[in-house]
């Protein structure tokens, strides 16, 4: 929802000066305010007992936040430059994503398929 | 290169070859380039971030991010950080409506708050060093200096870039090209914020509840 009205906000000022639509911005900063604070809120008041979850939500909130940013302080939308930021930002974002998702997921499985060692072995070699 | 076209006789048409809104950036192709370039850091940052996520709990029987991180100092530089994305996006009006004192004030200000982030982020290395938590200790603390440093040293040569933008805007003014060099260094900035926001999460917050 919130995505949406950002998206909607540069569009009364597009014709005017390309990057300067205020409200888009105001209401970004007030967004990436509130979802800088919640995630230092969650971890160091513990409000949660089960860090998984707290995980999860901090993980949702900082892709959430990206958006945000990317959308009302870079001003990443479809008209500039004849939609070509947005199909190298499309592009990156795959390739961001590849490159640590794929990365985390087989170095954990190549970690868990490991013969056990010893604990010392372990810690030297770690 | 639009001078060498005009010294040529007859050849003020090329002046139109432009589209018209590509007025409107002040810098037509340039802010084209330049969101490739950040996009091409983007991926810089996403190998180190895939480098830091693969080692992360690779300790070498050294410390873990819940002993060493101090969050609340975490806080304050993401504070810091943000509030100069904030800033920044107030000398952007000002520049726009050709306000030279107010743009050149915000820019400082940003300026000064970046500067306070490299410096306690500076503090916070020279701290964990001394801690015997220096990059050389682990796995984990080579890649985390190695993201964090690499984000700092961005954030760095912004410092350098927003002095070098108030020193031009005083000798040149609000020309077409400043215009664009500072809407270039205000996308730099922007994305640094970005990673950022990729660094407290991931690295700091992440590593203390794990």
């Amino acid at each position: 929802m919130s995505t949406h009205s950002l998206h909607a906000a540069p569009g009364p000022q597009g014709s005017a000066r390309g990057h300067g639509s205020r409200r888009g911005y105001r209401i970004g900063a007030v967004l990436s305010i509130i979802l800088t604070v919640v995630p230092f809120w969650l971890v160091m008041s513990g409000a949660l007992p089960d860090p998984a979850v707290t995980a999860a939500i901090i993980f949702a909130l900082a892709l959430v936040q990206i958006v945000v940013h990317v959308v009302s302080f870079l001003h990443l939308d479809t008209q500039s430059e004849g939609g070509w930021t947005l199909l190298a930002f499309l592009f990156t974002a795959v390739i961001v994503v590849l490159t640590i998702g794929g990365s985390v997921w087989v170095m954990y499985h190549l970690n868990a398929n490991m013969m056990p060692m010893p604990d010392s072995a372990t810690s030297t070699m770690r | 290169m639009t001078d060498h076209v005009t010294d040529a006789p007859g050849a003020a048409i090329t002046w139109h070859h432009l589209d018209p809104d590509d007025h409107d950036h002040g810098g037509g192709a340039t802010v084209l380039g330049f969101w490739i370039y950040l996009m091409s850091d983007a991926l810089i940052f996403a190998s180190l971030f895939a480098m830091f996520g693969v080692v992360s709990t690779s300790y070498a029987g050294g410390p873990v991010p819940r002993q060493i991180f101090d969050l609340p100092l975490v806080a304050l530089n993401t504070a810091l950080l943000l509030a100069s994305s904030i800033t920044f996006g107030q000398a952007m009006p000002h520049m726009e409506a050709g306000r030279i004192g107010p743009t050149r004030l915000w820019l400082a200000v940003t300026g000064l708050l970046g500067a306070a982030f490299v410096g306690i982020e500076l503090y916070e290395f020279s701290h964990l060093i001394a801690e015997g938590a220096g990059p050389q200790r682990s796995a984990f603390l080579s890649a985390f200096f190695t993201l964090v440093g690499t984000h700092g040293a961005h954030v760095t040569v912004g410092l350098i870039w927003i002095a070098t933008m108030l020193i031009q805007i005083g000798q040149h003014g609000l020309t077409g090209e400043m215009r664009r060099r500072v809407m270039c260094l205000s996308m730099f900035w922007h994305f640094l914020d970005i990673i950022w926001i990729g660094v407290f999460n991931f690295v700091y917050l992440y590593g203390v509840i794990r």
